[in-house]
């Protein structure tokens, strides 16, 4: 029976692998393949199959005046829009949350409850519905095909995720926490900062983390409301499909817009594990 | 120069959390506050603290009001029944807290928290983490914490509630010698718990509390000697004392069939029915007793608690020593009718065997 588990386990486990590991390989591949190694027939493995070359991901640093498509740009506004989207809708979700989880509110038939679920209510439309507000919204104030607008909308998009995670995770610190460094001599600003912040830094991780893969990973909304003067890297990556396919700078550009996401996720990974709070309540 | 809280209600939804609460805490004094689980301590010593405002009353420290001052500028210190500490913070760091927040001297600092370490015995722990510690040890910090700030007032909610028995009797001991040595002339001391034998071995002013009313206030020995009701009687006893509806005539006392003679102390009072009270320790097996029947056997530590019944009444007895019982069994046991409580119909005490009575 558990020789059996074992064996099940560690099947899965390579199927599954294999299976998400599979498509990043081939795309590495690729992306030293040329016109000739992609067209002609099926090749694996460099050197051996096909000889490499570097020109696909050449191309991505190239200006467009000498033929390559300059990812660079598209790479630090993705970077730009990503970083201080997220920040400041971790910054403002986090104090959202400590006060919805806190303090109570009341306003005709709306309770803390209410207001969580009008932040979470935003991300249950589809991004569709948004899009014609939004655009309409931006183009209003001037700031369509712009990074501002492009942050103000991500914020739209990320803070919800920031206090749906936070107020779960505020409601599990104990409020007798906060009370202590009350008596002990905090007025309520510095028993937040002090006291229930540095207890809250695997919440705020995990809470980084989504907000920034789901900036990161969006191309909706940088496709509809950015033209000629911004572009994301999203949309850039895609707009790389032309006439003919150049499979080899589009692999090179997909590997280096994921590249960013892997490194956040293995630094993210150590984190998590080590903070807890089981000593402040039994 | 006392604590004086006068007529103080909480009624945050439909029931009073504390109905009317007023009280008089003198400096260098032991208060123990006893009452039933959601009787309204918590909430009363919240209050006291600042954590909590009241719809009414009010509150004075040192002739001043105490309600208009914020929780961070009242110097008060506050165990939790549940073990609160900085997770963030080792274990130095978590008493230093307190008193860094108060901008004292790293000088001051030390030598106070040196010196709470070793009333609560955790010297050698500095550089440990929270987490690391048992459940006592993270009360400890947490007393030492509150010992370091050498607060005016020092609230204690039910700080043993949650360490097992052994801890318990342990640390139930340590506190009495810290709350003798360890404190100054200047501190009121305020301690929750719904554990009869702490109050009597803390042995201080004792306040009755339940479902928000103050029932009855006095020494410890006085609310064991003469609880002033019924409900009283049960709160401060554990086991609860027993109640026997029954009625007293010129020769006997009556309950259940079973006829007593009457003890000394109940001589002159008047013939009608009451409600006896009499403790399970002052029942005892005895083969010319009374017979009842066994419901349950609670076999604790080196004594067994026999739950018994005949007719409508329900008592329970505390036998000295370990014994297997069988349930619906039948046994035969004797009251110390000497130590007989006589409450009124209205449940307010008539008659102890220390001498009480309320009127």
């Amino acid at each position: 029976m558990s020789k059996l588990y074992t064996f099940l386990k560690y099947f899965f486990i390579t199927f599954w692998t294999v299976f998400v590991v599979a498509p990043f390989l081939w795309a590495v591949s690729t992306s030293f393949k040329d016109f000739q190694s992609v067209n002609s027939k099926v090749t694996y493995i460099p050197w051996l199959d096909f000889e490499p070359t570097l020109e696909g991901w050449r191309v991505l640093i190239k200006s467009p005046a000498k033929g390559g498509v300059d990812i660079v740009e598209p790479y630090f506004n993705s970077i730009f829009v990503t970083c201080t989207a997220s920040l400041i809708s971790i910054v403002l979700g986090t104090l959202a949350a400590y006060a919805l989880s806190r303090f109570t509110f009341k306003a005709g038939f709306v309770r803390n409850n209410d207001i969580t679920f009008f932040f979470i209510s935003q991300r249950i439309m589809p991004p569709i519905v948004l899009s014609i507000p939004f655009f309409i919204f931006l183009s209003t104030i001037g700031l369509l095909d712009s990074l501002l607008g492009l942050v103000v909308v991500y914020i739209v998009l990320l803070m919800p995720i920031a206090v749906w995670i936070m107020v779960d995770f505020f409601n599990r610190v104990p409020k007798e926490l906060d009370e202590t460094a009350l008596i002990d001599g905090c007025n309520p600003y510095q028993a937040f900062y002090k006291v229930v912040l540095p207890n809250s830094i695997p919440g705020l991780i995990v809470a980084g983390m989504f907000c920034i893969i789901f900036g990161w990973i969006d191309f909706f909304f940088a496709f509809i409301l950015t033209f000629t003067e911004v572009q994301l890297l999203p949309v850039k990556v895609v707009a790389l499909n032309s006439s003919i396919t150049p499979w080899w700078s589009l692999s090179a550009s997909a590997l280096v817009s994921v590249a960013p996401l892997i490194i956040v996720a293995f630094i993210v990974e150590r984190y998590l594990s080590k903070g807890n709070l089981s000593g402040a309540l039994k | 120069m006392n604590l004086i809280g006068e007529k103080i209600s909480y009624k945050p939804d439909e029931q009073f959390h504390l109905n009317d609460v007023s009280f008089n805490f003198k400096k260098g004094n032991l208060y123990t506050i006893l009452g039933r689980t959601l009787s309204g301590k918590t909430t009363l010593l919240k209050t006291i603290a600042g954590l909590l405002n009241p719809d009414q009353g009010s509150i004075s420290f040192e002739e001043k009001d105490f309600i208009k001052i914020p929780v961070w500028e009242r110097n008060v210190a506050m165990v939790y029944q549940q073990f609160i500490n900085y997770p963030h913070l080792n274990v130095y760091q978590n008493i230093t807290f307190p008193l860094e927040q108060r901008k004292l001297s790293p000088e001051q600092i030390k030598k106070d928290v040196d010196e709470a370490l070793k009333t609560v015995g955790l010297v050698g722990f500095e550089n440990r983490k929270i987490q690391e510690l048992s459940g006592g040890q993270q009360q400890r910090v947490a007393l030492a914490r509150s010992l370091a700030k050498k607060a005016k007032i020092l609230l204690l909610d039910e700080p043993l509630v949650n360490l097992d028995y052994k801890l318990r009797e342990q640390l139930r001991e340590e506190f009495k010698r810290i709350f003798s040595e360890g404190l100054s002339q200047d501190t009121i001391l305020i301690y929750s718990t719904t554990d009869p034998q702490e109050v009597m071995e803390l042995n201080g002013e004792v306040i009755v509390l339940d479902e928000g009313k103050v029932l009855q206030k006095g020494p410890a020995k006085e609310i064991f000697e003469n609880p002033s009701n019924l409900k009283v009687a049960e709160i401060s006893n554990d086991p609860p004392m027993n109640v026997l509806k029954g009625s007293k005539n010129s020769k006997n006392l009556n309950f259940e069939n079973i006829s007593l003679e009457i003890p000394k102390h109940f001589k002159n009072l008047q013939d009608k029915d009451y409600n006896f009270g009499i403790r399970a320790s002052e029942i005892k097996l005895d083969e010319n007793g009374e017979e009842f029947e066994i419901e349950l056997a609670e076999i604790s530590g080196s004594e067994t608690l026999l739950h018994l019944k005949r007719g409508n009444s329900k008592i329970i007895a505390l036998i000295e020593e370990v014994m297997n019982f069988k349930i619906h069994e039948k046994v035969k046991i004797n009251f110390n009718a000497n130590k007989f409580y006589a409450f009124g119909e209205d449940e307010k005490l008539v008659s102890s065997p220390y001498g009480g009575t309320n009127g």
